[in-house]
């Protein structure tokens, strides 16, 4: 009788462990969100950079693209009509596209873009075209934050043609973020 | 695995990004591993010297075996076999 009783006794230790490890075990998915908050030529390089790579380590990748970092997913030759005086201003004032970024240094008036884009050529460093084109493949989500997008007067017929091109609020954001192991604001 | 062992090896695929920059030849090495079978071995020829940091991480992640790199004159040979 007594054997009886210590076997459930331990039978009832061994189901609270199995609960307690669960509980602490790693939720996190292999998943990497990116905040693209800058327009910066230099820094939508490196952000396309980690987010390809990780793709490549079969990484899950999720970038949010918000405020100056928009620029970046016009696309040169889409033009949006209905515009008003403020949104047609800030749609001249901003780059528009990938392609005519500024950089955070040494920007130089423009010929520090071309230069760096030069020297990429010459270092076989994929171009920014090239590597949106393998994020594509890679099934790397791209979301546009739509109030930053709405504060600027960008319209959706003016983004570029990506593949999985989506328009989310901040939840979606902490969402993936929440179950993303890695985080990144850039 | 020693130099020559590498050397002498024998390698199912052999892929060469040598004419590309990081992230390049770790995406090269990714589709090439799609395209061979569990025991394979991969050869990854690379001029970048951060493919030769970068695979072996990528490798261990991935669960496949890192053999080991032969220096050449201007490029890497770094071999994988397949998990």
């Amino acid at each position: 009788m007594d054997t009886i009783e210590k076997i459930k006794e331990l039978e009832k230790q061994i189901s609270e462990l199995k609960q307690r490890t669960a509980d602490i075990e790693d939720t996190h998915k292999d998943e990497l969100s990116l905040v693209i908050m800058s327009g910066d030529m230099d820094k939508i390089l490196a952000s396309m950079i980690i987010a390809v790579g990780a793709a490549a380590m079969d990484t899950e990748v999720k970038m949010f693209f918000t405020f100056w970092g928009i620029s970046a997913l016009r696309d040169s030759k889409k033009h949006a009509k209905n515009k008003n005086f403020v949104s047609k201003m800030f749609g001249i004032m901003l780059p528009k596209g990938k392609n005519k970024l500024k950089l955070s240094n040494m920007n130089m008036a423009g010929m520090g873009p071309k230069m760096i884009r030069r020297i990429m050529k010459k270092q076989n460093v994929m171009s920014l075209d090239e590597m949106f084109k393998q994020a594509g493949e890679l099934g790397i989500e791209m979301n546009i934050c739509e109030m930053s997008m709405d504060l600027m007067g960008f319209k959706k017929e003016e983004m570029i043609d990506y593949p999985n091109l989506g328009y989310a609020g901040v939840a979606t954001f902490l969402a993936d973020a929440n179950e993303s192991r890695n985080q990144l604001f850039i | 695995m020693t130099q020559e062992e590498l050397t002498a090896m024998e390698v199912t695929k052999s892929v060469d990004a040598r004419g590309t920059s990081c992230p390049g030849p770790l995406l090269a090495a990714k589709k090439a591993m799609g395209e061979i079978n569990s025991g394979d071995v991969l050869e990854v020829l690379s001029a970048d010297e951060g493919t030769r940091k970068d695979i072996p991480k990528w490798a261990t992640k991935k669960k496949h075996e890192y053999l080991g790199t032969v220096e050449e004159s201007g490029y890497f040979k770094i071999f994988v076999k397949k998990a």
